[in-house]
């Protein structure tokens, strides 16, 4: 078998072993969601009473997951089939990745297709490892839902073969470039998708406050809505200084080959729209009364700014950017 | 903050319309206005008023970048003052009650009151904290660089429009088309295209000259991505100041030549052709540009020959570097020179050149030309392998294809702005990042009460993180070690550890 076969038949292969994943993390909330609700209510009932009882204002540390109360029942084990599953699809990612490389010549990622396969598996490290700290698995079933959608518009609509890229692109800048970019956009990823179920569970609990009583049963069992702002700002945090650097680094290439580095092309602009949609979203979250949702709103812009840029741009808009080849 | 924030987002909003109307100072399609002028005549010219065709230049954006880095710096002005400041004070006392910071412990040391104080400054100077030790208690403070990054950051942005600044006032840009064989002296009237800036030193171009000795490009012959370029290789010999000599110039690798750089950024055919005119005297000789009309390098161009005699001479039609024909006519089926062919149309004529208005060489005018006739009535068009000849009825005159050459497209560029734009960008990048990574803290360790038990004295620690990010682990631990010492038994350990996050 070539490399380039064997590429492809290993990303088919993760796509299988993601949906596997994905189901598993799927039927683990389903099982919570249906025997937790009491469970959980009780829990958000009690927090206040347990500040009241003159423990120091500080809230109890909200590492503990939520889920350990629950761990240990079948949804749980299966939660964490999910977990295995995940790492497995990852590795297979990889090797395809890896292949690819082996089956053109170069860094695997001069194309969209390449773009596509590798932001998955930044997407999936990053979550996976966040993993390993945060008790962030509700996220799973997103992130990996993200992933399998991406690889499968990857190997349908956005597939060219391995080859050879054109000369323009033929560039170590673009090694580094594209890699700065495609790092901070899996993050950026798992940061949005975070920043979604933050704000899911907070406009929860804003209810619950109010009325007294909850509904959504989904976001009852999210881990709390301080575990969920604090992981999905790390993210941000995380990816805004190599996102910056990707930009940098694009504009040095830029420089390279075009002789001015920066020339407002469309893709150089949507890259300039992310960064200062990021760089408000941490401004915003820095000033008192904005933090949390209203903070929130900047970060999904960032990161729907960022989709648009690799999606929409390559796509609709003619630029100098667009021989990538889509 | 707020501000910023409302600012940044203007900012984000008022960059989008230029990435979808078409601009007049970016790079990719020249025509592209002219065409939306030509498509919506109503509406454009008031898009036009509004500088919709000229977006990252006009008043309105300027404005909103302006007004983001005024407020900017007077946010950030007084920050460096207060840094400053705090740098050289002593850090802030401590706050009455040290239990209820983030992170406290309270201990019992077997030392005396004011050695014990010292021990655990002595422990936290080890860990580069700025220490002092005021009455009974111990005041420390870490971390200044995360408000350092952040103030080089946002000043990094000044310094940025100053980089940006200098090209938009100093700098140029310009574009020749070379054939190969044809070279090109760096002065203003040499170039096809030349964008010089407000005070661009017009006159005193830097002194270079240089020659296109041949051009090669690759194209990939695999069926699945026929046709698509693999490699281009410009081989120039150059004269400058600094010397002469020999280059190689490629995609991302430019000539430069003290700061004048020089891109490769296009290329296509330049047909060789001699003209002789009805006398049988050679009136034109040599490579025509052809421009590229689609990416198979089907290309358009003319040929002229004014002084010919008795009339003058025109030539219009295409080159094909690998012939073949579509519903519509000849096209070109490669962009490597495969098969070439050379279709034209000959007209004859006064050519208009030597009224003294300027002419495209590109184009033919023909409001004063004859088209040339062939034997069934129609414009003779003949299309010609390399060194065949078109001969013009009645002996009017005849075009020889005699071979093929190529020309290179170069992108020229003088920046001096640019070095100072780098160093912003990296004072931004690392200024940015180091506000992010660094953490700011502030610990006090007080002694409480001197006698708990006989020989010992208890003491309090407590950590305050000064940013949002959870406080890192072993500041709190290294000095309640210190403080108890390795081997001395703690009668009474209490340590209470929060991990929630302060607000500021
Ligand atoms: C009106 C002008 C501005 C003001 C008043 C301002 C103020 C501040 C302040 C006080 C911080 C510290 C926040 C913190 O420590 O979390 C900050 C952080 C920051 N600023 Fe600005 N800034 C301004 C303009 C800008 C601009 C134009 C940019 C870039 C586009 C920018 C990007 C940032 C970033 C990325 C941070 C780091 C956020 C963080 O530390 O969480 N700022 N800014």
């Amino acid at each position: 078998m070539t490399w380039d076969l064997l590429s492809d038949n290993l990303i088919y292969s993760a796509i299988a072993v993601y949906v596997l994943a994905m189901l598993a993390y799927a039927a683990e909330t389903a099982a919570r969601v249906n025997r937790g609700v009491e469970v959980t209510a009780e829990v958000t009932a009690e927090a206040p009473v347990a500040v009241g009882a003159g423990a120091p204002a500080a809230a109890p540390p909200s590492r503990v997951a939520p889920s350990s109360s629950t761990a240990g029942t079948p949804g749980a084990r299966v939660g964490a089939v999910g977990s295995s599953l995940a790492v497995l699809g990852l590795l297979l990612n990889l090797a395809g990745v890896v292949t690819r490389g082996l089956a053109a010549e170069r860094a695997p990622w001069g194309n969209m297709y390449e773009f596509a396969i590798v932001i998955t598996m930044t997407a999936g490290a990053t979550y996976l490892a966040l993993l390993r700290r945060q008790p962030v698995r509700d996220l799973g079933a997103w992130i990996v839902g993200a992933i399998v959608l991406t690889l499968g518009l990857a190997v349908t609509v956005l597939y060219t073969p391995a080859g050879d890229l054109v000369p323009v692109l033929d560039s170590y800048w673009l090694v580094v470039h594209v890699a700065a970019a495609i790092i901070s956009g899996g993050v950026f990823t798992v940061g949005a998708l975070t920043t979604i179920l933050f704000m899911v569970r907070q406009r929860h609990d804003a209810r619950a406050a109010r009325l007294g009583r909850t509904r959504g049963r989904y976001a009852a069992q999210l881990p709390t809505a301080d575990t969920l702002s604090r992981v999905a700002r790390g993210a941000h945090v995380f990816a805004f200084p190599i996102w910056t650097f990707a930009v940098i680094a694009g504009a040095i290439w830029a420089e390279n080959s075009w002789g001015r580095y920066w020339g407002w092309d469309p893709k150089e602009t949507w890259a300039f729209i992310t960064w200062v949609c990021y760089a408000a979203y941490l401004h915003a979250d820095a000033t008192t009364g904005w933090r949390g949702s209203r903070a929130s709103w900047f970060a999904l812009a960032g990161y729907a700014a960022f989709v648009f840029n690799f999606f929409g741009v390559n796509m609709w808009i003619p630029g100098l950017h667009s021989y990538a080849g889509v | 903050m707020r501000t910023a924030v409302i600012l940044l987002s203007l900012l984000a909003v008022a960059a989008v319309p230029g990435s979808v109307l078409p601009q007049r100072n970016v790079a990719s399609d020249p025509q592209a206005v002219v065409r939306y002028f030509v498509q919506h005549p109503e509406l454009a010219p008031w898009m036009d008023r509004l500088s919709l065709f000229n977006v990252y230049g006009s008043p309105w954006f300027a404005a909103i970048y302006l007004l983001l880095l005024v407020s900017m710096t007077g946010c950030v002005l007084p920050r460096c003052a207060r840094l400053w400041r705090e740098s050289r004070a002593a850090p802030p006392p401590a706050p009455r009650h040290l239990s209820r910071e983030p992170e406290y412990a309270s201990l019992t040391t077997a030392e005396p009151a004011d050695q014990a104080l010292e021990t655990a400054a002595a422990a936290l100077r080890r860990r580069r904290f700025r220490v002092r030790i005021v009455g009974d208690e111990v005041r420390a403070e870490k971390g200044y660089l995360r408000e350092t990054g952040n103030l080089a950051f946002h000043l990094s942005l000044l310094v940025l429009l100053v980089g940006i600044a200098g090209g938009r006032l100093y700098g140029f840009e310009g574009r020749v088309a070379i054939a190969e064989g044809s070279s090109f002296t760096n002065v203003s009237a040499e170039y096809d295209e030349f964008f010089p800036s407000v005070w661009t030193d017009v006159e005193g171009l830097e002194p270079l000259s240089f020659t296109l000795d041949s051009f090669d490009a690759e194209f990939e012959t695999d069926p699945a991505k026929l046709g698509e370029p693999r490699s281009f290789d410009a081989r120039v010999s150059y004269e400058s100041e600094e010397g002469s000599g020999t280059a190689q110039v490629k995609p991302n690798s430019p000539l430069d030549i003290n700061e004048t750089k020089f891109f490769l950024t296009g290329h296509g055919y330049a047909p060789e052709v001699t003209v002789r005119d009805g006398t049988g005297a050679v009136t034109f000789s040599g490579p025509v540009i052809f421009l590229p009309s689609d990416s198979n390098f089907t290309s358009d161009g003319v040929v002229k020959a004014p002084d010919a005699q008795p009339v003058g001479l025109g030539f219009q039609g295409l080159f094909l570097p690998t012939a073949a024909t579509d519903g519509r006519g000849p096209v070109s089926a490669f962009p490597g020179p495969v098969d070439p062919q050379l279709v034209m149309t000959a007209f004859t004529g006064d050519l208009g050149m030597s009224d003294g208005t300027t002419q495209s060489v590109y184009t033919l005018d023909t409001t004063n030309l004859e088209p040339v006739l062939g034997e069934d009535g129609s414009p003779l068009r003949q299309p010609l392998a390399v060194g065949e000849t078109m001969r013009l009825p009645d002996d009017q005159g005849s075009l020889t294809f005699d071979g093929v050459s190529r020309f290179a497209n170069f992108q020229v560029a003088y920046d001096p702005g640019k070095e100072i734009s780098l160093v912003a960008a990296l004072l931004l990048l690392g200024g940015l990042t180091t506000s992010l990574v660094i953490r700011r803290r502030r610990l006090w360790v007080r002694v409480t009460d001197t006698a708990p038990a006989e020989g010992f004295v208890a003491v309090e620690v407590a950590m305050r993180s000064l940013t949002r990010r959870q406080l890192p682990a072993g500041d709190l631990e290294a000095v309640s070690l210190a403080l108890r010492g390795p081997d001395t038994p703690n009668p009474s350990p209490s340590t209470q550890t929060h991990t929630q996050e302060p607000n500021r």
